[in-house]
């Protein structure tokens, strides 16, 4: 199992109920996952949580086996640079860098960064043409194939997105999907989403439902 | 360097080098017994009047009471103690207050085996601060002084202070006054530049002298010279070496070799036991220099052999300590010798003109 | 590392106006600071040249209540043993001019080395032309110059830059000639190196006292501009504190606008810890760089400054200061030191939200820490503690350090006063406010208060202390004019060299129906401190006018007929005169004081008595200066003519009352033109600090500024209350400035000023540069108001859309 989660709890500081209340899945390699949920059910708390960007107040990330629910920031920040990757709804690009320095950001400061794949995914993700842009030069789809290409790039063996899709329009949606499914299956990696949409959520391997803070398997 | 260090040093460098002043030399016979700037200049044919010359002559341009003792502690010590004050005027008068030229100095050491002491004092003549009394005799300069009860030199009582010592000593006089040269009148060149010089080379003397360890009684014998001129050295003349050497048999020799470019001069006295003094005529007197000391970043020729042929004399002269350098304004070196060889004694040795570094030492001339 | 710097040093690339701002203000914070450094820096090097050259500083002294000292004293102590200098000074009027001659034996002076090689310099003198006649005189060049119309043989005067202006250096023997002092000193000098076991100079010569320092012209001039160069630094640090609010508004600013991107990077999987050093080695790269700047532009600055700074010392003080400048490398290091030091000190905040910024790295951060109830508690109970502090220092303690730990206090605890007070004000206005649009208005304010207060702080202080600074040199040019009106009694004021020629001016001014007021004095020490007693005839327009600051209505009777005498105020305060007290003069000599005058610029003792009284002590008083008063019917300038006619004293030594005034004006206002360069100079630095403030404020405005935008504010409106709302907060801190101002002026006047020169000044209020100021001010606030107005103003709409899009993580 790449990943196994075990009954996470989570408040935050000021709100009087928890956001989530032992919620427990497991992810497999090569399988995508998707989860939905309403809003401020606490998808983007899971999802930070699986990055290792918040702690659990209870509760296990199990991943290959090893806890990461307690790192030092120090261990944490290891591990997203090379093992786990994020894709988020609103890009998150570095304005001051270009599209191809965007790109490479994430695979060199994990000193994972590899031409030939990278050069790769460009071509698939179609961003040839606009390597020398900035980020505020592009449109909204292009920023979030920009986003998708930096997440990949440092073949990661979990991706987590997060609403990747939200900012697209129908088609640039089903590409976009489209893309990640077939570079997480062809690289052997895991994809973990975060998505209002029961049709994305459709086109996943698996699809989990968030309430009551606590995650259940949706009815496929 | 202090201020009056400094200063110091200009004026004596001025007044005592020769060289300097040279264009007042030479002229002194053609201009009635005065030189360009109005000084006097020593008369062969003058007699010296006392107590009148055992004061200043502020008409010459340099003078000095100069007293050196050979002494000896209770515990057998050799000790050497100078006391010397000298005075060079800017011009030849004496007049009252600020603006009197005369400038004095004085200089005081004692030195033993393994230290020596020395300090100075400089002051301007006519408010009081240094100068010289004849009635009774008294010579001071700030508190040190060389005092008389009466208006000869026969007792004296001579006190002075400094870093790390002070003495306060009587002297007794057991034979007469000598006159060098000529009744007094000094040739010091073969260009006939001279002074007036007379001595008194016999005192018994007894005393204190306090160094950092604390006071010492002291017994022993001093020299005092007694010497003013316009013109002490001819303009090729860089230095002296003066001895003044008392011997066991009661016999005293002084002599003095002035280093000079066309050779040197020498000259002296020879002092029987009973006092009588004969001069020593230019050559008589020989010193050479036998072991040479590095004193003060300087060469300086420490001891010496010296012969008086006529008289059979032929002795070692050794520096009781070869550091005895007076760093003041004016430096030179002064101190006790001791004296071995056909004649055994002690005596004070002086040298000047060995150059502020080695590169300038004048001793290339052996 | 490399990687994490240099995707956080690309976004300068992006925002150069930005980085403009930042090295700017550090630039200028460095600059103001080490100008000031440098110029305090070269006067102090100055004063130690000619110290360690001529001085005798550090020197004790044996000085005479009488005055004098009789060379028989000296000569008396050097015969005891005691290792002496005599020091023999005193007024030479020649040509016209009146100088302090110092007569020295340059046989013992510290100072004569650099008297000899001055002479030796000339050529035409040996170096015992110090000592031979006719002898030969030093003075600073600019006095040689002025004194080069006198008669070559018998005075030679050669430069010697070391020495103070109007101080002529020779030797005692013509110094005594020329004063007429034969057998006098002023003082004797106690050399540093005495033999050991003397008799103590206290047994020796009772009667004189014994000085730490010699305090004559050539003592040490640091004493007398010690607090001069306080002031100087004070100031500057000030103008660094009002630079580094700049810094830290660029710094939050720069952190502010790449929020998104350390947000990027710590899920890119970035350490905080590696965020933070990147952060910090950025912050020191601009440290060094804008240090860099600031020392060239400091260095330029004081170049500038020096010329009027060393006129001001050597006018006021007669210290020896070149006009030129050299660079040390201990200033290098120090300005690059305290700009990287602040930097880091203004940067702190920064790094610690960045911190927190970590922590929370997941959470909805936008929340704008609002000050609550305990914070503002907090803030009020430390500023009024930090003013109490201040308070007490200034109540235990005493003297001009005393003073300024109050100051310090004061305006320290008031600036962060100014955040309670302004919150207050603004929850007061709010409630006030009708319109929905000012309504807003005051609430979006009272939330940006946090993020803005430093700069007001900045603005709070830099007002404040123009108007402090300013009410003072102002209240004291008023005073100093009228003082000197006051002073200058007669209308025409004749110098005169010898004795003789004040009895010929006198009589000449009795045959021409004129009053003679001469100025009669003797020069003693008082607590083995200078004193000069003045003596005076009794005028009607000296009664009249002479400026008393306290003492009985029938003073002046008291002088004249009761033998009572005036104190100079800055006497009064040294020795905690007070009229009604007695005080002595000598050993056999003592008088009541009647009142206490006001005397400015004259750091030593003075009092004046009748003359009759003055002369009963000192048979011949000194009289340099005597001032006329023509009949109703005579001019003045005819009365000059016919005392340069009839007994052919020179033009330059008559002088009228309004020359005199202009001259004295003017040497008061250039002391000052540092202190106006600075103060401008700060108000602009307080400018920046708000123009930064504010852009540091946009990125975080745009999410606040939408919804308002959204319900129908058009972006025009906005920016018109953008503008209202920085000048809305100019307004408000300078209503909280002016107070603070004039608190600060009274305790400049009564406070600083007392302790630094012993004189105490009354204030006046000047409404209208308050006036001027407000505007200069607003005109600050707008002016930081610009860029994010513009920016408003040019928006697009999509840009404000964004926000509704975007606002969630």
């Amino acid at each position: 199992m790449l990943m196994s989660i075990k009954d996470l709890t989570r408040r935050y500081a000021g709100q009087n109920r928890d956001v989530l209340r032992g919620a427990s899945f497991d992810l497999a390699r090569g399988e995508s996952v998707a989860l939905t949920g309403d809003s401020g059910s606490g998808k983007s708390t899971v999802l930070h949580l699986l990055a290792a960007l918040d702690r659990p107040d209870r509760g296990q990330i199990l991943f290959e086996g090893t806890d990461i629910s307690n790192l030092s920031d120090a261990a944490a920040s290891e591990l997203r640079r090379g093992r786990i990757a994020l894709v988020f709804q609103q890009y998150n690009l570095v304005p001051a860098l270009n599209v191809a320095e965007n790109i490479s950001l994430h695979a060199r400061l994990g000193r994972r960064f590899d031409p030939a794949w990278t050069e790769t995914l460009v071509r698939h993700l179609g961003l040839s043409g606009l390597l020398t842009r900035y980020p505020e030069q592009i449109s909204g789809g292009q920023q979030q194939r920009v986003a998708i290409a930096r997440s990949l790039a440092v073949r990661p063996d979990l991706l987590l997105a997060d609403e990747p899709t939200g900012n697209l329009d129908e088609t640039a949606s089903a590409e976009v999907l489209r893309l990640m499914l077939d570079l997480v299956s062809r690289s052997g990696s895991a994809l973990f989403l975060v998505t209002h949409s029961p049709q994305i959520a459709a086109r996943c391997d698996r699809h989990l439902h968030l309430s009551g803070g606590q995650v259940r398997s949706a009815a496929p | 360097m202090t201020a009056s260090r400094s200063l110091g040093a200009l004026i004596l460098a001025v007044l005592m080098l020769p060289g300097l002043w040279s264009g007042a030399q030479g002229q002194g016979y053609a201009n009635l017994g005065s030189d360009a700037a109005g000084f006097a200049v020593p008369d062969p044919g003058r007699q010296l009047q006392f107590p009148a010359d055992h004061g200043a002559h502020p008409d010459f341009r340099v003078e000095w009471w100069y007293l050196t003792a050979n002494l000896r502690t209770e515990a057998g010590a050799d000790l050497g103690v100078q006391w010397t004050l000298f005075r060079s005027a800017l011009a030849p008068n004496d007049a009252e207050g600020w603006k009197n030229p005369q400038i004095w100095m004085g200089h005081a050491a004692v030195t033993t085996a393994t230290s020596h002491s020395y300090a100075e004092r400089l002051g301007r003549g006519g408010i009081g601060q240094a100068g010289v009394l004849t009635d009774p005799f008294l010579a001071w300069i700030d508190d040190w002084s060389l005092t008389s009860s009466d208006d000869t030199l026969d007792d004296l009582a001579v006190t002075a202070r400094g870093p790390g010592f002070s003495y306060d000593l009587a002297l007794q006089q057991q034979g007469p006054l000598i006159f060098h040269g000529d009744d007094g009148y000094s040739v010091k060149s073969e260009d006939g530049q001279a002074s007036y010089y007379y001595s008194q080379p016999s005192y018994r003397v007894t005393g204190t002298v306090t160094l950092p360890r604390g006071p010492l009684a002291v017994t022993g014998e001093a020299w005092l010279d007694r010497e003013w001129s316009s013109q002490p050295l001819a303009p090729d003349q860089s230095g002296w070496d003066w001895f003044s050497l008392r011997f066991d048999s009661g016999e005293k020799a002084m002599g003095f070799v002035l280093r000079g470019d066309r050779g040197d001069f020498t000259s002296g006295s020879w002092i029987a036991a009973d006092g009588t003094l004969s001069p020593l005529a230019p050559g008589e007197f020989i010193a050479t220099p036998r072991v040479w000391s590095e004193v003060a970043g300087r060469d300086i020729p420490t001891g010496w052999q010296v012969e008086i042929p006529a008289r059979g004399v032929s002795v070692n002269v050794a520096a009781l300590n070869p550091e005895a350098w007076m760093g003041t304004s004016f430096s030179y070196w002064e101190g006790p010798v001791t004296v071995i060889g056909s004649h055994q004694g002690t005596g004070y040795l002086e040298m000047t003109g060995y150059g502020d570094e080695r590169s300038s030492n004048p001793s290339d001339r052996k | 590392m490399i990687h994490v710097l240099g995707t956080m040093f690309r976004h300068w690339r992006r925002a150069p106006l930005q980085l403009v701002l930042l090295i700017a203000g550090l630039a200028l914070a460095t600059a103001l600071w080490s100008a000031v450094q440098a110029i305090n820096a070269e006067a102090r090097a100055s004063y130690g040249r000619a110290v360690e050259r001529l001085g005798t500083g550090g020197m004790a002294a044996l000085t005479s209540p009488e005055g004098a000292i009789a060379l028989q004293t000296y000569v008396r102590l050097r015969r005891v043993g005691w290792q002496l200098s005599p020091v023999l000074e005193g007024t030479w009027a020649q040509g016209g001019r009146s100088v302090t001659l110092l007569g020295v034996d340059v046989l013992s002076y510290p100072g004569a080395p650099a008297m000899v090689t001055a002479a030796e310099a000339d050529g035409s003198l040996g170096p015992l032309g110090v000592l031979t006649t006719p002898g030969v005189m030093f003075a600073h060049p600019e006095t040689q110059a002025a004194l080069a119309g006198l008669d070559q043989e018998a005075f030679r005067i050669l430069p010697l830059p070391d020495l103070p202006p109007n101080l002529v250096l020779s030797d005692i023997s013509v110094v005594e000639g020329l004063l007429n002092r034969p057998g006098q000193l002023s003082r004797i000098l106690i050399l540093p190196d005495q033999p050991e076991g003397l008799p103590a100079l206290s047994v020796l010569a009772p009667r004189l006292q014994r000085s730490s320092t010699d305090d004559g012209p050539l003592g040490d001039p640091g004493r007398l501009t010690r607090s001069f160069h306080l002031n100087l630094t004070a100031f500057g640090f000030l103008s660094f504190g009002v630079g580094l609010f700049i810094v830290q508004g660029s710094i939050t600013l720069g952190i502010e606008q790449r929020r998104g991107t350390i947000r990027t990077l710590r899920c890119l999987g970035v350490a905080m810890s590696g965020l933070m050093a990147a952060l910090l080695l950025e912050l020191i790269v601009l440290a060094l760089v804008a240090g860099g700047l600031g020392l060239v532009v400091g260095y330029s600055l004081a170049g500038l400054l020096l010329p009027d700074v060393s006129a001001t010392l050597r006018g006021l003080y007669g210290a020896p200061v070149d006009g030129t400048l050299s660079l040390r490398l201990s200033w290098v290091v120090s300005g690059l030191g305290m700009a990287l030091a602040g930097t880091l000190l203004a940067g702190l905040q920064a790094l610690l939200s960045l911190r927190r910024m970590g922590r929370h790295l997941s959470q909805a951060s936008y929340a704008t820490a609002r000050l609550n109830r305990t914070h503002i508690w907090i803030w009020c109970l430390s500023g009024a503690g930090l003013i109490s502090l201040g308070a007490v220092v200034l109540q235990v303690g005493s003297g001009l350090l005393a003073g300024f730990v109050f100051l310090g206090g004061l305006m320290l605890g008031s600036a962060v006063l100014l955040l309670p007070v302004l919150t207050l004000l603004l929850q007061g206005m709010r409630r006030m406010a009708r319109s929905p649009a000012f309504q807003w208005l005051t609430a979006d304010s009272q939330l940006q208060l946090p993020g803005l207060s430093l700069s007001l702080m900045a603005l709070l202080l830099a007002v404040a202390t123009n108007v402090g600074v300013g009410t003072m040199v102002s209240s004291f040019r008023m005073t100093f004019v009228d003082w000197i009106d006051q002073r200058l009694v007669a209308d025409v004021f004749v110098e005169v060299e010898t004795d003789a020629q004040a009895q010929a001016v006198m009589r000449w001014a009795k045959a021409n129906d004129a009053r003679s007021l001469p100025q009669s004095y003797s020069d003693t020490r008082l607590n083995s401190a200078p004193l000069r007693i003045y003596g005076v005839v009794d005028d009607p327009l000296s009664r009249r006018d002479w400026p008393l600051v306290r003492g009985a209505p029938d003073a002046w009777d008291q002088l004249h007929s009761a033998g009572a005498v005036f104190v100079n105020e800055q006497l009064a305060h040294r020795d905690g005169l007070q009229p009604g007290d007695r005080m002595t003069l000598g050993p056999d000599w003592s008088a009541p004081i009647a009142a206490v005058y006001s005397d400015y610029g004259n750091p030593d003792g003075q009092i004046i008595m009748s003359l009759p009284a003055l002369r009963a002590h000192v048979p011949a008083p000194i009289v340099r200066r005597i001032g006329l008063v023509p009949t109703e019917a005579t001019h003045p300038g005819d009365l000059g003519q016919g005392l340069a006619r009839d007994l052919g004293i020179s033009a330059t030594a008559i002088r009228d009352k309004d020359m005199i005034k202009s001259l004295s004006i003017a040497v008061f206002d250039r002391t000052f033109v540092v202190t106006g360069a600075l103060n401008i100079l700060t108000l602009a630095v307080a400018g920046f600090a708000m123009l930064t403030s504010f852009l540091s404020q946009w990125s975080r405005r745009l999410p606040q500024l939408a919804p308002v935008w959204a319900m129908g504010v058009s972006r025009a409106r906005l920016a018109g209350l953008e503008l209202l709302r920085s000048l809305g907060f100019a307004v408000l801190t300078f209503a909280c400035a002016l107070p603070l101002g004039l608190g600060l002026a009274w305790a400049l006047l009564n406070v600083i000023n007392l302790e630094a020169f012993g004189w105490r000044l009354p204030m006046y209020l000047f409404p209208a540069e308050w006036v001027r100021l407000f505007l200069l001010t607003c005109l600050a606030a707008g002016l930081a108001a610009v860029v994010p107005v513009l920016r408003l103003l040019r928006l697009s709409p999509a840009r404000l859309l964004e926000v509704f899009s975007n606002d969630r993580l």
